[in-house]
C-alpha cells in the first residue's frame, strides 16, 4: 500500500515539478534540456501509472492528509481514487501525453517560449490527473479548473496575435459558465450526503432511502452536472469555444482538444454514473444532446476549409456520440470510444500537425493537395486515422462506434438512431473530403512541402498502430472476441450486457455490414466529389447555414455578449466611473475646494489673527453663559 | 471717596479695553507692545484688586508672575522689532505678512 501511495504521489508530482522548472529555467537549459527533460518526466509519470495498474486489485483508496476541514465530522481529504475507470484515462493521458510531447518537441523547434510551451504542458498534464485521480469533487474541481487554465494558457500561446488571445478568452468564460455548473452540483451534493467524497456519495446512492427533499436536490446536481460536462466536453449549448480553441499550437490541439480534457465531461458522468441512473430524466437529456451534437457538428465540418476546424467539429461530433452512449446506459461503449477517439484524434491532428508544419503554417486545405508524394509517413498514417474514424472494418473506430451504434439501434429510439447514422455517413464523407483534398489532386499551394521530422513521424506510426489495433481491447464477444474494457470497467458503471444469440449475432452482422457500409459511401462519395477539385465547393443559400455553423456564434452574439458587454458598460461607466470614482474623487476634490476657501484666513497678519482669538474669546464666553 | 471692587473692575476694564482697541487698530508694532502692557496692566489691577476684596495675597502674587513675563514678552518682543526694522525699513506690521497662507 505504501508503495501504491508513492507510485501515486511520483506520478502527479512529476509534471508539476517539470512544469515549475521549465517554466523558471526554461531559457537557461535550452531547447535540449527542455525537450528531453519534459519527455522523460512525462514517461516517467506513465511508468508510475502502469505501475499503479497492474499494482491494484479492483480498487484502491490512497489517503494523504486531510485537506480541508468543514465541520467536526465532514471533511475534505486529498486522496486518490484508483479504480479502472481512473486508472484506464489515466494510462491515456500520460500514454498519449508522453506521444504529444515526443512529437511536440519536433513541433515546436525553434520558438521563442520553448520552455513555457513545455511548462504549460506538464502543468496540464498533472491537471488532468488530478482531474482523473481524485476520490473528492472538491479534489476533481481543482484539476477541472487547472485544465481550464492551462487550455486557456495554451490558446493563446502565441498571444501576440490578437485573434488567439481572444480565442483563449472564449474557451475560458464558456468553461466557466459549465464550471458553475459544476460547483453547483458539488454543493446540491453536499447538502444531500454530507461529504464530497465520491465514493461516500455512491455508497450512499447505493443504500437508497432518500428522501423527497434529496431527490430534488440530486436532480437539481445532476442538471449543474451535465452543465458543467457539456462545457468541458463541447456540447450543445456550449460547444462554441472548441473550433475556436484550433488558435493554439496543433499539439494542444490533439492533447487538450481531442484526446483528453474535453472528454473530462464523459468521464465525470460515468464517474457518477448511479447519480444519473437515480434521476432518469437527466440521462435522457444527456442522450439527446449528444445526438444532436453529433449530428450538428458533423453537418458544419463538412464546410469548413480549414483543416483544424474540420478536425474540431469532428471531435465536438464524435463526443457527442459518447454523450449518446452514456445517455442510453451504455458508459462502456462511451469509454471505448473515449479510447479510441484518443488514439485516432490524436493520430489526425498530429497528422495535420505535421502536413501544417511542412506548408510553414498554411491551415487552408482549398491550398494544399497531392501531398502524399512529399510526406509519405504523414500520409499513411492519417490514411489509416481517417480509416478508423469513418468506421471501416477491423480499425478501431469501426468496433467503439459500432457499439454505440448497436446501443442507440437495440434503445427503440428512432430520432436518436436516424441521427447515429446520418452522423457516421457525415463522418466519412468529412474526413474522406479532408483526405482527398490534402493528398490527391494538384498542389494548390505556393510552399514546397518537406516530409516532418522524425520525432514527429514516429509519434504518427506509434499512434497509427494505436488506432489501427485499439479496437481489439474489447472485441465484441458476439465475434468470439474477449471484451477486455467490459469486464474491467464492469465493476464501476453498470451496462446491460448483449446476449449472446443467433438473433443477436445477425442484428450486430446487419448492423455492422449497414455502418461499414455507410463509412465506405461517405468515403466514397468524397473520393468522386474532391478528386479532381477545382476550388469549387457547394454553392447554394442553404449551405451557408453550415458554412456559418447555424449562425450560432451570430445568435449568441446578439442576445447575451452584446447584453453583457452593456451591463458591462453600465457598470463600468456609471456604477463605477460616475458614483464610486466620483464619489473617491469628490471626496478629494471637494477637500482641495474647501482648503482653498479657508487658507484665504491665513494672511499672515498678526492683528488679524488677534481678532478671531477675539472672537473665539467672546464665542466661548457665550457659550458659558447660554449654558449657565 | 470709598473705593469699591466695582470701581477698580471698571479700571481694570477700561483699560483692558483701551489695550485691546489700540491692539487691533494701530499698525505701529512699538504702538502694539505698549497696548499689549496696558492689557496686561488692567489685568494687574483685577488681581490686585481681588487680592484685596479677599484678603490674601495670591491675587499679589499672581501680579509679580505677570510683571515678569510682560518684561521677558517686552524685551523679545523689542527685539523682534529691531530686527524687523532691519529687514524692512519700518515697523509697519501690515507688512509682516511672510506667513500668509
Amino acid at each position: 500500500m505504501a508503495d501504491l501511495k508513492l507510485l501515486a504521489a511520483l506520478c502527479v508530482l512529476i509534471p508539476l515539478v517539470g512544469s515549475t522548472l521549465w517554466f523558471w529555467l526554461g531559457a537557461r537549459f535550452g531547447e535540449k534540456v527542455v525537450s528531453i527533460g519534459a519527455v522523460t518526466f512525462l514517461v516517467a509519470s506513465f511508468l508510475c501509472m502502469l505501475g499503479m495498474f497492474f499494482g491494484v486489485h479492483e480498487a484502491a483508496r490512497v489517503d494523504f492528509f486531510e485537506w480541508i476541514r468543514i465541520s467536526s465530522n465532514a471533511s475534505v481529504h486529498f486522496s486518490f481514487l484508483l479504480d479502472p475507470l481512473s486508472l484506464t484515462l489515466g494510462l491515456i493521458v500520460t500514454g498519449v501525453g508522453s506521444l504529444i510531447h515526443v512529437y511536440a518537441t519536433g513541433y515546436m523547434k525553434g520558438d521563442p517560449s520553448f520552455g513555457r510551451f513545455f511548462s504549460y504542458l506538464n502543468l496540464f498534464i498533472f491537471s488532468m490527473l488530478m482531474l482523473v485521480l481524485s476520490d473528492s469533487l472538491v479534489g476533481l474541481f481543482l484539476g477541472w479548473e487547472g485544465v481550464g487554465l492551462c487550455s486557456y494558457l495554451l490558446i493563446s500561446f502565441w498571444f501576440s496575435e490578437e485573434a488567439n488571445a481572444i480565442a483563449g478568452k472564449k474557451a475560458f468564460v464558456v468553461n466557466r459558465i459549465g464550471d458553475f455548473g459544476f460547483l453547483i452540483a458539488i454543493f446540491a451534493l453536499f447538502q444531500v450526503f454530507g461529504t464530497v467524497s465520491i465514493p461516500d456519495i455512491l455508497s450512499a446512492i447505493h443504500l437508497g432511502n432518500l428522501t423527497a427533499d434529496q431527490m430534488f436536490w440530486s436532480k437539481i446536481a445532476c442538471f449543474g452536472l451535465i452543465l458543467g460536462a457539456s462545457g468541458k466536453s463541447a456540447q450543445i449549448p456550449l460547444h462554441i469555444w472548441l473550433p475556436d480553441a484550433m488558435a493554439g499550437p496543433t499539439p494542444v490541439s490533439a492533447l487538450i482538444h481531442a484526446a483528453t480534457m474535453v472528454t473530462a465531461g464523459v468521464y465525470l458522468i460515468c464517474r457518477l454514473q448511479p447519480l444519473f441512473l437515480l434521476n432518469g430524466g437527466s440521462l435522457e437529456i444527456i442522450a439527446y444532446m449528444g445526438g444532436l451534437t453529433a449530428l450538428f457538428a458533423a453537418s458544419v465540418a463538412i464546410f469548413q476549409n480549414d483543416i483544424k476546424k474540420v478536425l474540431a467539429y469532428s471531435t465536438i461530433s464524435q463526443l457527442g456520440y459518447m454523450f449518446l452512449a452514456v445517455g442510453l446506459g451504455a458508459p462502456v461503449a462511451a469509454y471505448f470510444h473515449l479510447m479510441t477517439h484518443a488514439f485516432f484524434k490524436a493520430l489526425l491532428f498530429l497528422g495535420a500537425g505535421s502536413v501544417i508544419h511542412g506548408l510553414h503554417h498554411e491551415q487552408n486545405m482549398h491550398k494544399m493537395g497531392g501531398l502524399r508524394k512529399q510526406m509519405p509517413i504523414t500520409f499513411w498514417a492519417m490514411t489509416v486515422g481517417v480509416l478508423a474514424i469513418a468506421g471501416i472494418p477491423p480499425l478501431s473506430g469501426f468496433v467503439s462506434k459500432d457499439e454505440i451504434l448497436h446501443t442507440v439501434s437495440t434503445s427503440g429510439r428512432t430520432a436518436l438512431s436516424v441521427m447515429a447514422f446520418l452522423t457516421a455517413f457525415m463522418t466519412a464523407f468529412y474526413m474522406g473530403r479532408l483526405w482527398v483534398l490534402t493528398f490527391f489532386g494538384k498542389f494548390r499551394g505556393h510552399h514546397e512541402a518537406d516530409e516532418s521530422p522524425l520525432s514527429m513521424t514516429f509519434v504518427l506510426v506509434t499512434l497509427a498502430i494505436l488506432s489501427a489495433l485499439g479496437g481489439l481491447l474489447n472485441w465484441p464477444e458476439l465475434w468470439g472476441g474477449h471484451e477486455l474494457l467490459n469486464e474491467f470497467l464492469s465493476s464501476v458503471v453498470v451496462q446491460k450486457k448483449i446476449e449472446i444469440s443467433s438473433e443477436a449475432f445477425h442484428h450486430s452482422l446487419l448492423l455492422a455490414g449497414f455502418s461499414s457500409l455507410l463509412g465506405l459511401a461517405g468515403l466514397g462519395l468524397a473520393w468522386l466529389r474532391y478528386r479532381n477539385f477545382s476550388g469549387k465547393e457547394f454553392e447554394a443559400p442553404v449551405f451557408n447555414l453550415f458554412k456559418k455553423k447555424y449562425y450560432i456564434d451570430e445568435l449568441y452574439d446578439i442576445a447575451i455578449v452584446r447584453n453583457l458587454k452593456q451591463i458591462g458598460w453600465i457598470l463600468w461607466k456609471g456604477v463605477d466611473g460616475l458614483c464610486i470614482d466620483g464619489f473617491l474623487n469628490g471626496l478629494g476634490t471637494g477637500t482641495t475646494r474647501l482648503a482653498n476657501r479657508l487658507r484665504g484666513m491665513q494672511t499672515g497678519l498678526a492683528q488679524q489673527y488677534a481678532v478671531w482669538v477675539w472672537i473665539g474669546f467672546l464665542l466661548l464666553l457665550f457659550g458659558a453663559w447660554t449654558v449657565r | 471717596m470709598n473705593v469699591s471692587i466695582a470701581h477698580l473692575l471698571f479700571l481694570s476694564f477700561g483699560v483692558f479695553c483701551i489695550g485691546g482697541a489700540g491692539f487691533l487698530m494701530r499698525r505701529n508694532a512699538l504702538s502694539l507692545l505698549i497696548c499689549l502692557e496696558l492689557m496686561l496692566s488692567a489685568v494687574n489691577i483685577a488681581f490686585v484688586s481681588f487680592s484685596r476684596l479677599h484678603q490674601n495675597e495670591s491675587g499679589n502674587l499672581l501680579y509679580f508672575l505677570v510683571i515678569t513675563v510682560a518684561a521677558c514678552e517686552s524685551a523679545v518682543g523689542l527685539a523682534l522689532i529691531l530686527n524687523f526694522f532691519r529687514l524692512k525699513k519700518n515697523i509697519r506690521l501690515d507688512e509682516a505678512t511672510t506667513l500668509k497662507g
